[in-house]
C-alpha cells in the first residue's frame, strides 16, 4: 500500500555556485531517494536529492520539521534504520557508500566522514570519561594508540578551545557545560581528521551565546582544516552565519539552491520567501509579519505581579541548598507583556514555576494580583490559580494524551466548577474559533493534530477562564518558525482582545522583541538589566546585556557578517576570548596520525 | 543501496513502558530520525499529506508543515473510540468469545450454588468405572455419552469435577486479579504522587510483602482459611500486590514530572483528580497487562497451594487441584491431566489476548488493530 506524496511538482530554483563535473567535491548525493517501509504503509522520506559539499565549504540543508533533511544526511553514514530504502548514489571522498561493505563501512565513519549532534549530552557516553571517549575513536581507527593518543586528544581539546585540557581529560560528560560538551563532540568529530563533517542541528539545544561561539569554532575549523561541512539546520540566522550555499528542502524535495546571499537576500521559491518572512528579525522591533501589540499600557493599572528582593533556592541532600532566583525585583501591570529573558540556568524559568505556587520562594515577596502568595494557603491558591492561565514549552508534552482536545480545553471549568457541561462546551468552541481551529476537534486527540495546532491548543486552555495573567515559559521554542509566527500572532490578537498581563519567558531576543513592552534580563538568578523594551533592544547598557543580543543571528548574510565584526569587536573590549580552533601548524597536526591508519 | 533487508523493524512504541512521546529536543527520539507516523499531522504521513492547507491562512498556506485537521473522518467521544477499537481487535475478540464460553457452560452446566444446571451429575457422587472411566465423548458422530471427560478413581464425573473446578479457579483468578490490582495502584500511585515519608513508608510494607515467602504466608492463611475459596483469594491478593505497586510508583515518578502534570497543578487541580484523570489512565498499559498476568498466575499459585493442601480442598476441587491429584496417571489415563490442562491454558490465554486488546484500545496513540 505504497501511497507516495509527490506534492510539490512546481518550479525548483537553482542558483549559481553548485560544483561544476570535474571539481573537487568530498562529499556528493546523487539523486537520494528514501523510503522508509512502515505497518502504514510506505513513507517517501527523501525524493531524489542533489547535493555536493567542496571541501572548505559549507553548505546548508535548511528546512522545517519532516522536510527529510535529517534522514539525508544519514545516508551519508549509512546510519537510517533497517526499514528505509535507499535510491541513488552517495559519495563521500570519492567512494560510493552504498556499494562498501560493512566492514569498510565502520572504517570510513569517523575517518572520512564525521558528525556532529544535536544534544551533546546525548552524544556522549555518561559513564565513561571524557578522555575515554576521545581516544576510542582514535585507536579504532588507528589514528594514534595508547600515550600518543591520550597526548593528541590533550591538544584536540586545546584546539577546540577547553581550559586546562589535561585535567577536562578525566571529567564526566555532566560535569561539563552545554558549550564544553559540544566542543567535545567536535574535537572528537575532528580527531580522525575527516573530509567532511556533517553537523546535524550542532547548536540548536545551546545558548545563542553559546551558539555563536560554537559557530566561530566550526567556521575557524573548516577554514584552516579544509574540511567540507554539511551543516543541518532550521535557524536562519545560523545559515547567515555559516553558510557559503543553501538548500532549501521541503517534503523530502530542494526547492531552491544557491549561494547564501541569493537564496536568503532573493528568494525565488515561495516556500523559502515564507520561511524567511516568518522569522522574527533581531533589531527590527514591531509589526512583523503582521504581529501588533497594543502598545499603550495603562501606567496607573493595578499591578499583576510584583516581586521585592524574591530569593527562590532548592534544597539539596548534604549540600547547601542551591540559590536559583536571588535579590529579584520586578512588576508587571495588567495589560502589560514583560519578557523575560536569560539563558539556561538564568532562573527565569524558576520564577514562572513560583509565579503559579508551584515552588515556594525562600525570602522577599511575591504579590500576584495583589495578594502575597509566599503565606497563602492552599484554598487561597487555588482561588488565585483560577485567575491565572498558563503555557508551557513543549505542546506534546503539556497536554495529556489520553484527554481529547476539548476536555483538555475544559479541565480547567471543571475543576473550578464552573458552569454546567453545555455552557462549557460553548465555551470550548469559542476558544477553539479564537485560536483558529475548527470546532470539530473538540474530540480529537492531542496526538492527531501537529505541533503549532497543539501549542494553540494549549493557549485556549490557558484562556478557558479569562485569566488576569498568563504565564507563558517558552511558549514557541518547540514550534517550526513558519509555525512559531502564527502562533505569535495569535496570541498578539488574544493579548490585545484580552488585556491580560503576560510574563513571556523566552531566550530569544526576537520575539520578545516583537511582543514584549517590557524586558528583564537575567542571569545565574540575578537581574542583569531591566527596562523598556526599546531601551534594552536598542541600548543596552551592561555587558552581559550587549554580548546576548550580539550574539542572537540575523538572517541576512551581509547584515551578520557586519553583526558578527561587531561581536568581536564587542567581546575583545570586554577582555573575553574569540572562539576558534588553536592551531598552529595544519601540518603538525596531520603529521601525528600514526602510519598505521586506517584506509579505507 | 539495498544491502539491508526490506524486513518491518516492529514500532518501538508498543510497549506500555515506552509509550512515552517524545520530546523534542530531548535526545531521546533515537538516534536516526525516523518519520513514523504515529503523528498523525506529520507532513509525510502518507494518509494526510496530500491535502496540505490549513484553514483559510492565505496563499502561502500550502507551503506550511502543519496540516489541515482531517474532518472528513467521523469524530468519535473516547468511549466510543476504546469500544471501536477493541471491538475489531480479532485476537481479543476471539479470546472474549473463548473466556465467555468457558465461564457460561463452568457456571450453567452443574449450576452455582442453589441454582442447578442441565448437567445431570454431581461432582461429589462417585458411581462404577466404566470402561476404565475413559471419555465417551465422541467429536464424529458428535455424542455426549453417559461421562463425556470420563471418570476419575473413585468413578465421579470428570466433566462436573472439571466444571466445578474451572468456576472455583475462575472465581479465585478474577477476584484476585481484581483486588491485588487495585491495591497496588491504590498503593503505587499515593507513593509515586507524594512522595516523601509517605513514599518511604509504603514502599518499605511493600518490600516486607516481597521478603515474607508467600508459602509461608500461606501455611500460616491456609490452616485458617480451612479450605474456603475467599479466604484463599484474599490470600493470594494480600501477596500479589506488590509487583505492580512498584511498576505503578516508578510510571507515576516519570509522570510527575510531565508537564501535563504541572500545567494541571497550575490550574488548580487537586491531587486526587491529578492521580486519578490525568496519572493513572497514561498507567493504564501497565495495569492492565500486569492485572492479566495476575490473574494467569494466580490460576498457577492457586494449584501449587491447593497440592500442597492449603488450597481448596476435597471434596470441593479446582483446576489445580485436578491436575495435581492426577499428574501421576499423566501415561495411564491421560484425559485426566489434559481437560482440566487444556482448560487452564484457555483461560490463562484468553486472559492475557483480552489484556493486549484492552491496551491497544486504551492508547490513542495507535489506531490499528492487532490483525
Amino acid at each position: 500500500m505504497s501511497s507516495p506524496t509527490d506534492s510539490y511538482t512546481g518550479q525548483v530554483y537553482t542558483g549559481t555556485g553548485t560544483p561544476t563535473d570535474g571539481e573537487e567535491v568530498v562529499l556528493a548525493f546523487d539523486d537520494v531517494d528514501v523510503r522508509f517501509k512502515t505497518e502504514f504503509g510506505s513513507v517517501h522520506a527523501v525524493k531524489g536529492v542533489d547535493l555536493k559539499v567542496r571541501p572548505g565549504e559549507v553548505v546548508a540543508l535548511v528546512g522545517e520539521s519532516g522536510s527529510g533533511k535529517s534522514v539525508t544526511s544519514m545516508t551519508a553514514m549509512r546510519l537510517l534504520p533497517r526499514n528505509a530504502t535507499i535510491g541513488g548514489a552517495v559519495n563521500v571522498a570519492g567512494r560510493e557508500v552504498g556499494r562498501l561493505t560493512e566492514r569498510t563501512m565502520r572504517r570510513l565513519r569517523g575517518n572520512d566522514v564525521a558528525m556532529v549532534f544535536q544534544e551533546p549530552m546525548t552524544a556522549l557516553n555518561p559513564v565513561l570519561t571524557i578522555g575515554t571517549q576521545m581516544v576510542e575513536a582514535m585507536e579504532l581507527h588507528h589514528v594514534a594508540r595508547g600515550q600518543a593518543a591520550l597526548d593528541r586528544a590533550v591538544e584536540l581539546l586545546e584546539m577546540v578551545g577547553i581550559p586546562e585540557p589535561a585535567r577536562q581529560m578525566k571529567k564526566y560528560p555532566h560535569e561539563l557545560s552545554g558549550g564544553q560538551r559540544q566542543r567535545v563532540v567536535i574535537a572528537m568529530a575532528i580527531s580522525c581528521d575527516p573530509k567532511v563533517i556533517i553537523a546535524d542541528e550542532p547548536t540548536t539545544a545551546l545558548d545563542v551565546t553559546v551558539q555563536a561561539d560554537i559557530l566561530d569554532l566550526l567556521r575557524s575549523l573548516k577554514d584552516k582544516l579544509n574540511t567540507g561541512i554539511l551543516l543541518i539546520t532550521h535557524n536562519m540566522g545560523v545559515v547567515a552565519d555559516m553558510a557559503d550555499r543553501v538548500a532549501v528542502m521541503f517534503k523530502g524535495e530542494i526547492v531552491e539552491r544557491g549561494t547564501v546571499e541569493e537564496v536568503l537576500l532573493r528568494p525565488q521559491h515561495a516556500y523559502t520567501k515564507m520561511l524567511l518572512g516568518s522569522v522574527p528579525r533581531m533589531g527590527s522591533g514591531r509589526g512583523q509579519m503582521g504581529i501588533r501589540v497594543n502598545e499603550e499600557v495603562d501606567a496607573q493599572a493595578p499591578l499583576a505581579i510584583e516581586l521585592k528582593n524574591l530569593v527562590i533556592e532548592y534544597q539539596r541532600l548534604g549540600k547547601p541548598p542551591f540559590r536559583a532566583v536571588d535579590d529579584v525585583s520586578f512588576d508587571v501591570r495588567k495589560g502589560e507583556i514583560v519578557g523575560l529573558v536569560g539563558e539556561s540556568g538564568s532562573g527565569k524559568s524558576t520564577i514562572g514555576r513560583c509565579a503559579l505556587g508551584l515552588i515556594p520562594a525562600a525570602s522577599g515577596e511575591f504579590r500576584l494580583l495583589g495578594q502575597d502568595i509566599t503565606r497563602m494557603n492552599k484554598r487561597d491558591k487555588k482561588a488565585l490559580r483560577k485567575r491565572i492561565g498558563v503555557i508551557f514549552q513543549d505542546p506534546a508534552a503539556s497536554l495529556n494524551p489520553r484527554l481529547p482536545i476539548g476536555e483538555c480545553i475544559a479541565e480547567p471549568l471543571v475543576v473550578h466548577n464552573v458552569g454546567d457541561r453545555k455552557s462549557r462546551q460553548d465555551k470550548v468552541h469559542e476558544l477553539l474559533e479564537a485560536v483558529h481551529l475548527p470546532r470539530e476537534v473538540y474530540n480529537r486527540y492531542p496526538h492527531e493534530v501537529s505541533g503549532g495546532q497543539r501549542q494553540r491548543i494549549c493557549v485556549a486552555r490557558a484562556l478557558t477562564l479569562d485569566p488576569e495573567l498568563l504565564v507563558a515559559d517558552e511558549p514557541t521554542s518547540a514550534l517550526d518558525v513558519s509555525v512559531q509566527a502564527r502562533v505569535l500572532k495569535i496570541f498578539a490578537e488574544l493579548q490585545e482582545q484580552f488585556g491580560f498581563a503576560c510574563l513571556f519567558i523566552s531566550h530569544d531576543l526576537a520575539v520578545i522583541d516583537l511582543l514584549a513592552h517590557k524586558v528583564v534580563v537575567l542571569q545565574n538568578g540575578k537581574v542583569v538589566e531591566a527596562g523598556p523594551r526599546e531601551q534594552i533592544m536598542e541600548n543596552p547598557q551592561e555587558d552581559y546585556t550587549q554580548r546576548l543580543i550580539a550574539a542572537a543571528p540575523v538572517p541576512d548574510p551581509v547584515e551578520q557578517n557586519r553583526r558578527r565584526r561587531e561581536r568581536h569587536e564587542l567581546l575583545l573590549a570586554q577582555g573575553e576570548e574569540i572562539a576558534e580552533l588553536q592551531i598552529n601548524d595544519v601540518d603538525e597536526f596531520r603529521g601525528s596520525i600514526s602510519e598505521e591508519r586506517d584506509d579505507v | 543501496m539495498n544491502d539491508k533487508p526490506d524486513d518491518t523493524t516492529p514500532p518501538e512504541g508498543d510497549r506500555p513502558d515506552q509509550d512515552r512521546p517524545p520530546v523534542p529536543g530531548s535526545g531521546r527520539e533515537g538516534l536516526s530520525p525516523v518519520p513514523f507516523p504515529q503523528d498523525k499531522a506529520a507532513p509525510q504521513d502518507p494518509d494526510t499529506a496530500d491535502d496540505v492547507s490549513d484553514l483559510g491562512e492565505g496563499p502561502d498556506a500550502g507551503y506550511s508543515v502543519e496540516k489541515q485537521i482531517d474532518l472528513s473522518e467521523k469524530s468519535y467521544s473516547q468511549g466510543q473510540l476504546v469500544r471501536r477499537r477493541f471491538l475489531r481487535h480479532r485476537g481479543a475478540m476471539v479470546s472474549l468469545i473463548g473466556l465467555l464460553a468457558i465461564t457460561v457452560f463452568a457456571f450453567t452446566s452443574i449450576g452455582y450454588g442453589v441454582i442447578p444446571g442441565w448437567w445431570g451429575k454431581n461432582y461429589w457422587e462417585g458411581a462404577l468405572v466404566e470402561n476404565q472411566g475413559r471419555p465417551t465423548l465422541g467429536l464424529w458422530p458428535p455424542a455426549w455419552g453417559e461421562h463425556p471427560f470420563g471418570q476419575d478413581n473413585a468413578g465421579k464425573d470428570y466433566f462436573a469435577l472439571t466444571m466445578r473446578g474451572t468456576q472455583r479457579s475462575l472465581i479465585v483468578a478474577f477476584t484476585v486479579g481484581l483486588v491485588s490490582t487495585v491495591i497496588g495502584v491504590v498503593i503505587g500511585a499515593i507513593a509515586g504522587y507524594y512522595r516523601g515519608w509517605l513514599e518511604a513508608i509504603l514502599m518499605r510494607i511493600t518490600d516486607l510483602f516481597i521478603v515474607i515467602p508467600a508459602l509461608v504466608l500461606a501455611a500460616v492463611f491456609g490452616k485458617m482459611a480451612n479450605g474456603g475459596i475467599w479466604p484463599l483469594a484474599f490470600l493470594l491478593s494480600v501477596i500479589g500486590w506488590t509487583s505492580l505497586a512498584r511498576l505503578v510508583r516508578g510510571e507515576v515518578l516519570s509522570l510527575r514530572e510531565r508537564e501535563f502534570v504541572t500545567a494541571a497543578e497550575a490550574i488548580g487541580t487537586g491531587s486526587g483528580r491529578i492521580i486519578f484523570k490525568h496519572i493513572l489512565p497514561n498507567t493504564i498499559g501497565t495495569i492492565i497487562v500486569s492485572a492479566t498476568l495476575a490473574i494467569a498466575a494466580t490460576i498457577l499459585t492457586e494449584s501449587a497451594l491447593s497440592f500442597l493442601g492449603w488450597g481448596v480442598r476435597p471434596p470441593d476441587t479446582s483446576l489445580g487441584l485436578l491436575i495435581s491429584t492426577y499428574q501421576t496417571s499423566f501415561q495411564s489415563r491421560p484425559w485426566l491431566f489434559w481437560w482440566p490442562g487444556m482448560i487452564i491454558l484457555a483461560i490463562a490465554l484468553s486472559v492475557n489476548f483480552l489484556g493486549d486488546g484492552l491496551r491497544d484500545a486504551f492508547d490513542p496513540r495507535q489506531n490499528r488493530t492487532a490483525d
